[in-house]
């Protein structure tokens, strides 16, 4: 085995061959090389589908470096991709599919909240390690059960709640926010509002759109005059027309000030025509679309193994957004699947439960390749992770960053403790 | 802002919306009218439409205007083309057999999304305006394109109706309609006659999304709400009623811009589906349509 | 005779699967059999009956979520949860016929198509009990029914068995009776079963109300073997799946929505792990299908080859 533990490139090459030779010959040579195998439910068609293109790019380079590096606890490790058609139901027989059918040792799940609860209860019945990279508030509220894990993005009450002290501080005290009325949406009615009244600040409007609609000028409206601060959050394909439509609205006329959550905006250029007016204005980034001049060493490398320029961009093609601020979960959970599985000894399924009890005891986790959004602390009890998030403004077409937050901005208290409930 | 400039955006909104029901309803009413399917890829071919605008303004050059006036060529054609190959090899053979039809469509629909999804890709993609301007009004501002697609909509139903009425295709296209043995009889070639139906109904849905894109963006999934709102202005219109189409896509465009002003939006949305489903309990015949 | 023969047999067929399955396909088979009785309850509707429903999925989403919203809030276990489903497909589909079976044709199916649209609607504005497009998960203690566990394979396997069994054999009892046979004449002709005394309205009604209870009963099972209730369930796509079933296994035979169902399912299943663009070989299988088979699978070996299909 100890070839294995630390093996050169030449070694990973044999490795594979010997899995190529598998088939043939079962047996010794098969079970020392066998790779770990990640399914990965993956929004290849539905609404998520831009997502789900960068997610499946993201792992890609992730899972190439890890298998570079002489893959996990020395075996080489392959992802089997599986398109969730973002809907729940297909969501939770795509765990099944990955886990019994195509053997998979742990399955990672997706964006869209829906199908993540929908997919969860399976992955527990099945107890499979679930690791979501859905930033929803699902996780570490208590609903889902203790394989289920989120180890790669700050879930979406603390991106919020750390919003609330810097946009009261420096754009406005009075807020009106239009989201989406479904439970994402609630999720930003309630956490900011909370965190704004906590800051002294105020929540006079909340306008939630209903997500059949395709366009959105009628409620604009109803936006108060008083307004200081308007605060907009959107998802699915109709967010640049809601953006478009936001800037007609407000024409040359006088507007508030302007922060919305980067979703409106995710897979879209910011220099799109129609959106001049959002120069000036503030979004919230997990992960800097536009390289930061101070940005730190790991972010060229990562963008690199990407395939994406300093301008959050396709390599290939400049008119491809990418989904920046979501897609770095789907590398930090690898890393996180990777380090959890070392620490656990993982040699197997039989290792499941301790592969979970090895994440669950993870608490630092430093900045570095490995987490080239930011250093983060994993929450083993509620199984969240957090970390810290960023304040840009469009300047000249470009979203700047202008703000970090600190890691405690979005700390709560835990509402649930997983490691008490029973495997 | 005050009630009156929200009445009057609320109107100019709804009429927005009628306008955009009233052009994706157009082809949809011809065949549902004239040939009695179920066409389920109605809404793929308003797709369609949108995003080949969009690779008509990416790939000719010059000013959005002339992308724009190409598109409005070459898309409409081009999917009145497939149409015309989708009812040929397959509607025909089904010999327009309602049920059948259902099932072929939901499959061209399949295809046709998973096309646009494979070789457009997944995101939605804007197509710049023929022409910018922008109505500042003292309350808000308003694009001036917008208003063009409401005369947009009105040229389109106006031709549709003088080629319905004054010509001797949709004379036949009529004849037809109300009794296909009979046609047939008098020597139409009805086969024909459907095949131009099919082609010229996907033909005005790909024009409406060429013509709506600049407002709504391009995107793989975007023809499933029209397709669901044309259905209903549709039926609501009365069945192979041009005028009831019209009316219909009013009342529901207008009732839900003004709807919305009163209750909260998703509320609003339930209120006015539900009157709109009222409407047809009370009138199973949709508004214009012939008692049964 | 035969024609129980044949129903039982594929009961027993079915039964003996669960043995010969990998828990994958075995736990797939259960899926399909749910996905089977949402369909015989389309069925009934529209394969027998001539009701063109395009809102079904409001039922299926009743009985998920009188199951589920009472299993969460309650703490019923599965056994009341699945009456509760039932009773709520069934009451559903009589408000819904009361006031959409005043119309006919296109008519109807556009009626139920917006009452679902704002039923889906509504569970989002209920978002705060129903979770709205999130959904909830169901309790693991409510996934219970006579101290089976019903998160685990064979009692859930047996489960979706049990209530296909059941409503398999309903289904062909129900075509067969006098009644079933009133239900396929206004089918074919509403005028003359009137001349012949027969209230169509009525008829039409109970039809619905019965489809009413397969469809809740399949919505109730499915958050209870499954563990989720969930807007997506209430959306156009479920109104439309079970008349893509019943058309692709064959309207107005008893046993085309389990075919139906099952193909489908294998459909996709194979597609998918072919190509990344999978929906667009599905889409052709369907076109193929329906040229081959335009009445649907058993609708069409019944038209050519073994009248006695029911």
């Amino acid at each position: 085995m100890t070839n294995f533990a630390n093996p050169t490139r030449r070694g990973l090459l044999m490795a594979g061959g010997a899995g190529l030779l598998t088939a043939a010959l079962p047996g010794y040579v098969g079970a020392q090389a066998a790779p770990i195998k990640i399914g990965f439910q993956l929004h290849r068609t539905g609404i998520g589908a831009s997502y789900g293109r960068w997610y499946e790019r993201t792992a890609q380079a992730a899972l190439k470096l890890i298998n570079e590096g002489g893959g996990i606890n020395g075996r080489p490790v392959e992802i089997l991709f599986e398109d969730d058609a973002t809907d729940p139901k297909r969501g939770s027989e795509v765990v099944d599919k990955l886990t019994q059918s195509d053997g998979c040792d742990v399955v990672m799940g997706t964006l869209f909240s829906h199908v993540v609860i929908g997919s969860a209860p399976r992955a527990g019945e099945l107890k499979v390690p679930y690791l979501v990279c859905s930033e929803g508030y699902h996780v570490a509220s208590g609903m889902l059960n203790r394989w289920t894990l989120q180890p790669g993005i700050t879930d979406v009450r603390s991106q919020i709640s750390s919003m609330a002290p810097w946009v009261s501080g420096n754009l406005g005290k009075k807020v009106t926010m239009i989201f989406p009325d479904f439970a994402f949406g609630h999720d930003h009615r309630d956490f900011f509002t909370a965190a704004m009244a906590a800051q002294g600040g105020e929540v006079i409007a909340q306008i939630a759109i209903p997500p059949t609609e395709t366009s959105f000028t009628r409620y604009f409206p109803q936006i108060p005059a008083e307004t200081e601060v308007l605060y907009h959050v959107m998802v699915g394909p109709a967010v640049l027309t809601f953006v478009k439509e936001l800037g007609e609205f407000y024409g040359s006329g006088a507007k508030p000030q302007i922060f919305g959550f980067i979703d409106s905006l995710e897979a879209v250029d910011t220099a799109t025509p129609g959106l001049e007016f959002l120069e000036g204005t503030h979004f919230w980034e997990a992960h800097n679309r536009v390289k930061p001049a101070d940005a730190g060493e790991h972010e060229g490398h990562y963008r690199e193994a990407v395939g994406v320029d300093d301008n959050g961009a396709s390599i290939s093609d400049a008119a491809d957004v990418a989904t920046y601020s979501h897609m770095f979960s789907t590398w930090e959970t690898l890393f996180a699947i990777k380090a959890g599985m070392e620490a656990a000894g993982y040699a197997g399924p039989a290792d499941r439960q301790k592969f979970v009890e090895a994440m669950e005891a993870m608490t630092d986790l430093p900045y570095g390749i490995e987490r080239p959004q930011g250093a983060k602390v994993f929450n083993g009890k509620t199984h969240q992770v957090f970390g810290t998030q960023n304040i840009s403004q469009v300047q000249g077409g470009k979203l700047v960053r202008v703000h970090s937050t600190k890691l405690e901005d979005g700390l709560y208290p835990d509402a649930v403790d997983y490691t008490t409930m029973s495997f | 802002m005050a009630f009156g400039p929200f009445l009057l955006l609320a109107l100019m909104e709804g009429l927005v919306t009628s306008a955009v029901l009233a052009l994706a309803a157009a082809g949809l009413s011809l065949v549902f009218g004239v040939m009695r399917v179920v066409n389920v890829a109605h809404g793929a071919f308003f797709m369609l439409g949108a995003v080949l605008a969009w690779a008509v303004a990416t790939f000719v050059p010059g000013p959005p205007a002339v992308a724009f006036i190409a598109a409005l060529a070459i898309a409409p054609l081009a999917v009145a083309a497939l149409a015309a190959a989708a009812d040929g090899l397959i509607l025909k053979r089904l010999d327009y057999d309602p049920e059948a039809t259902i099932v072929a469509t939901i499959g061209l629909l399949y295809m046709i999304e998973q096309a646009a999804l494979s070789l457009y890709g997944p995101n939605a993609n804007p197509v710049q305006a023929p022409f910018e301007w922008r109505i500042q009004l003292p309350w808000f501002g308003y694009s001036g394109y917008k208003l063009f697609v409401v005369l947009a909509a009105a040229l389109v139903l106006l031709a549709l109706w003088a080629f319905m009425t004054r010509t001797k295709a949709g004379l036949i296209m009529r004849a037809t309609q109300v009794d296909r043995t009979t046609a047939r009889a008098f020597g139409i070639n009805v086969d024909r006659v459907y095949m131009g139906t099919f082609a010229l109904g996907a033909g005005l849905a790909a024009l409406a999304g060429v013509l709506i894109v600049p407002i709504s963006q391009a995107h793989y999934l975007m023809g499933g709400d029209p397709l669901l709102l044309s259905f209903i202005v549709v039926i609501i219109g009365g069945l192979g009623s041009l005028r009831g189409t019209l009316i219909a896509a009013l009342v529901i465009g207008l009732s839900d811009g003004v709807i919305s002003m009163f209750f909260t939006p998703t509320l609003a949305k339930i209120l006015a589906t539900l009157l709109v489903a009222m409407v047809l309990v009370f009138r199973p015949q949709g508004l214009f349509g012939a008692k049964a | 005779m035969k024609v129980w023969l044949l129903h039982l047999v594929l009961i027993a067929a079915l039964f003996a699967a669960q043995f010969l399955l990998s828990p994958y396909h075995a736990t797939n088979l259960a899926r399909i059999m749910v996905l089977a009785v949402f369909a015989m309850g389309y069925n009934l509707a529209f394969g027998y009956t001539g009701l063109l429903s395009l809102g079904h999925a409001l039922l299926f989403a009743a009985g998920m979520y009188a199951a589920g919203l009472s299993a969460q809030i309650l703490g019923l276990t599965a056994g009341p949860a699945l009456i509760l489903g039932i009773l709520g497909g069934g009451l559903l589909a009589a408000a819904v016929g009361l006031l959409a079976l005043r119309t006919a044709g296109v008519s109807f199916m556009i009626v139920t198509l917006m009452f679902a649209q704002a039923g889906y609607l509504t569970i989002l504005y209920f978002g705060a009990t129903t979770g709205g497009d999130e959904g909830f998960t169901l309790p693991a203690a409510s996934r219970s029914i006579a101290g089976f566990d019903l998160s685990t394979d064979t009692p859930r396997f047996l489960a979706a068995l049990a209530l296909f069994g059941a409503g398999l054999l309903a289904s062909l009892a129900i075509v067969r009776s006098p009644f079933g046979r009133t239900m396929v004449a206004i089918r074919e002709n509403e005028e003359r079963s009137r001349m012949l005394g027969y209230n169509p309205f009525a008829i039409k009604l109970a039809a619905l109300v019965i489809s009413g209870l397969y469809v809740g009963a399949a919505g109730a099972a499915y958050a209870l073997l499954f563990g989720y209730a969930g807007a997506s369930f209430a959306t156009i796509q479920y109104s439309i799946l079970p008349m893509l079933y019943v058309l692709l296994g064959g309207a107005g035979t008893t046993l085309g929505p389990f075919l139906g169902a099952a193909l489908m399912f294998a459909l996709i299943e194979a597609a998918s792990g072919l190509t990344s663009a999978y929906l667009f070989f599905v889409g052709a299988a369907l076109v193929a299908l329906v040229l081959f088979a335009p009445k649907g699978i058993l609708g069409t070996i019944r038209e050519r080859w073994v009248k006695w299909l029911p």
